[in-house]
């Protein structure tokens, strides 16, 4: 039968085959869409010139300047408010381990439809709607965090113990309340953790769908490129990753008070 | 046991988790206003489903579950979980909010009788409040009310567990391999808690267990299940070898 030199493994042709055809469609895309070394070693010379006549950067325009970061800061927090708003009902109603079909599936489409496409194109389409500025911004970024939150909040629902939820439905507890005592408290520090992951999603992406009207800074940064004020562009990514850095110590400062706190009643 | 009108009648109950295939085949219990009543038998047998049919936690395929005048099993939504209000419930693995306080927990026993505002900003009656720095002190653990659940010790939560369920001033309670998860004297401790606090409160107590010299211990009664039917019903010192054999089936265990 398997005499010395037989094969530990046998041989799995699908697999080799599988490489194979991956590898020769990559030549051939790449040969496609003339994404070729030579291509690139010119580019970095445009780079490179391009980045002399950025520095030193200079703030041509302090005034919308401040306006845009401040309307993109203000988009950011009102979208992620509002959002987180609307996706927690809405996550709530996705969980397949606490809702009824006629309920999650509802709940699973529009969770879906929100997640579908990327916040610009959903800018572009609220400022179809709603005209050029913030609100346009704001309710993208909206939809997005539906979407975001809504997901990651019905798999942590549906992830929970139901063996503390069934214990406070046997004490004759209300639906609303069974979901205070038994639900919300295991979901509560992953709820923490991605309600921060998405205010600094958003603060990221309420830079960018100014670029499409919709408000906030990106705005002022997509004319600075048009008039290849590339000092003023300069400046402004500059204050973009500013105000990025910031609200990431301040998203990660929240989780440090929760996570504090849940140390200190575990002691 | 001679109780006039029975805290709890069960009639002809069965439970079928899948059709034709019955965990329960008929089960009439009656179970008197106070005593400790144990119940014995081997894994599988369907001792975990009856607790849970009484108060619903599963749903029975058939037969009566006669409580306070009412047939559990026909009832639903708010009648049900008024009905629950009134049996208190201790689980194997304690089942206790994992996150939240020792305080929350017990507490949680009154969420039958709060609106859910009131339960989300913690503001149960004085009345509430008070009872249930009594029960923590009954219960041995006056001094951890605002400790996380999760930092207790098995006994500690199977403590809280039977607080939360005193709390709800039961008229009847019922507890579901209490001591399984605990070592021999917690268990001891735990069993001592459960009949104090059913003499205490005047109310009857059903405990599925299966450890039976625990159950002869402490049970003023014991029911021996054994393929989905009750196979001895009588009081602890009844209950010889030949019993066993039976509910348990075999011999080679029992010296």
């Amino acid at each position: 039968m398997s005499g010395p030199g037989a094969r530990a493994f046998p041989v799995n042709w699908w697999m080799r085959a599988g490489w194979i055809a991956l590898a020769v469609y990559v030549v051939y895309a790449a040969s496609r869409l003339e994404f070729t070394w030579a291509r690139f070693v010119v580019g970095l010379g445009n780079g490179a010139r391009f980045l002399e006549r950025m520095f030193p950067p200079a703030i041509a325009q302090p005034d919308s300047l401040a306006t845009g970061l401040l309307e993109s800061l203000q988009i950011a927090l009102l979208a992620s408010f509002l959002g987180i708003v609307i996706a927690l009902p809405v996550g709530l109603l996705a969980s397949r381990n606490l809702m009824p079909v006629w309920a999650t599936w509802p709940a699973r489409v529009a969770i879906a439809l929100c997640r579908s496409f990327h916040p610009v194109i959903v800018a572009i389409l609220f400022v179809k709607a709603v005209g050029f500025g913030a609100m346009a911004g704001i309710l993208a970024l909206m939809v997005a965090s539906v979407g975001f939150i809504g997901k990651l909040f019905a798999e942590a629902i549906e992830e929970i113990s139901l063996k503390q939820v069934e214990a406070v439905r046997a004490t004759g507890a209300s639906f609303a309340n069974v979901i205070t005592y038994g639900v919300l408290p295991q979901v509560f520090t992953r709820f923490i953790g991605f309600a921060t992951y998405q205010l600094d999603s958003n603060l990221r992406n309420s830079t960018m769908v100014g670029i499409v009207g919709a408000g906030g800074i990106g705005g002022t940064l997509f004319s600075a490129f048009q008039r290849f004020d590339y000092d003023f562009v300069a400046a402004i990514l500059l204050s973009i990753i500013a105000m990025i850095m910031v609200g990431e110590v301040l998203a990660g400062w929240v989780r440090g008070v929760f996570l504090e706190k849940g140390k200190v009643d575990a002691e | 046991m001679s109780a006039p009108a029975p805290a709890l009648e069960l009639r002809g109950l069965v439970m079928e988790y899948t059709r034709g295939n019955p965990v329960l085949r008929g089960i009439d219990l009656s179970v008197g206003t106070e005593g400790l009543t144990a119940i014995i038998g081997p894994s599988g047998t369907g001792k975990s489903t009856l607790i849970r049919c009484i108060n619903r936690l599963v749903d029975p395929t058939a037969g009566q579950i006669l409580f306070e005048g009412k047939d559990l099993a026909r009832l639903g939504g708010e009648a049900l979980r008024h009905a629950r209000r009134r049996i208190g419930m201790v689980f194997q693995e304690y089942n206790l909010v994992e996150r939240l306080s020792v305080m929350e927990n017990v507490l949680s026993g009154r969420l039958g009788y709060v609106s859910p505002w009131k339960a989300w900003m913690r503001r149960y009656p004085q009345a509430d409040v008070d009872r249930a720095f009594e029960l923590l002190d009954i219960v041995g653990l006056a001094a951890f009310p605002n400790q996380r659940a999760d930092s207790l010790s098995g006994g500690q939560r199977q403590r809280v567990g039977i607080a939360r369920a005193v709390m709800q001033q039961p008229q009847l309670l019922l507890a579901d391999e209490p001591t399984s998860s605990l070592d021999p004297k917690t268990s001891v401790e735990i069993m001592e808690l459960m009949r104090e606090l059913g003499r205490s409160q005047g109310i009857p107590v059903i405990v599925n267990m299966h450890d039976v010299e625990l159950a002869r211990r402490f049970a003023d009664r014991i029911v021996g299940m054994s393929g989905g039917r009750i196979v001895f019903d009588g009081p602890p010192s009844a209950l010889t070898d030949e019993h066993l054999k039976q509910i348990y089936g075999g011999e080679g265990w029992l010296h």
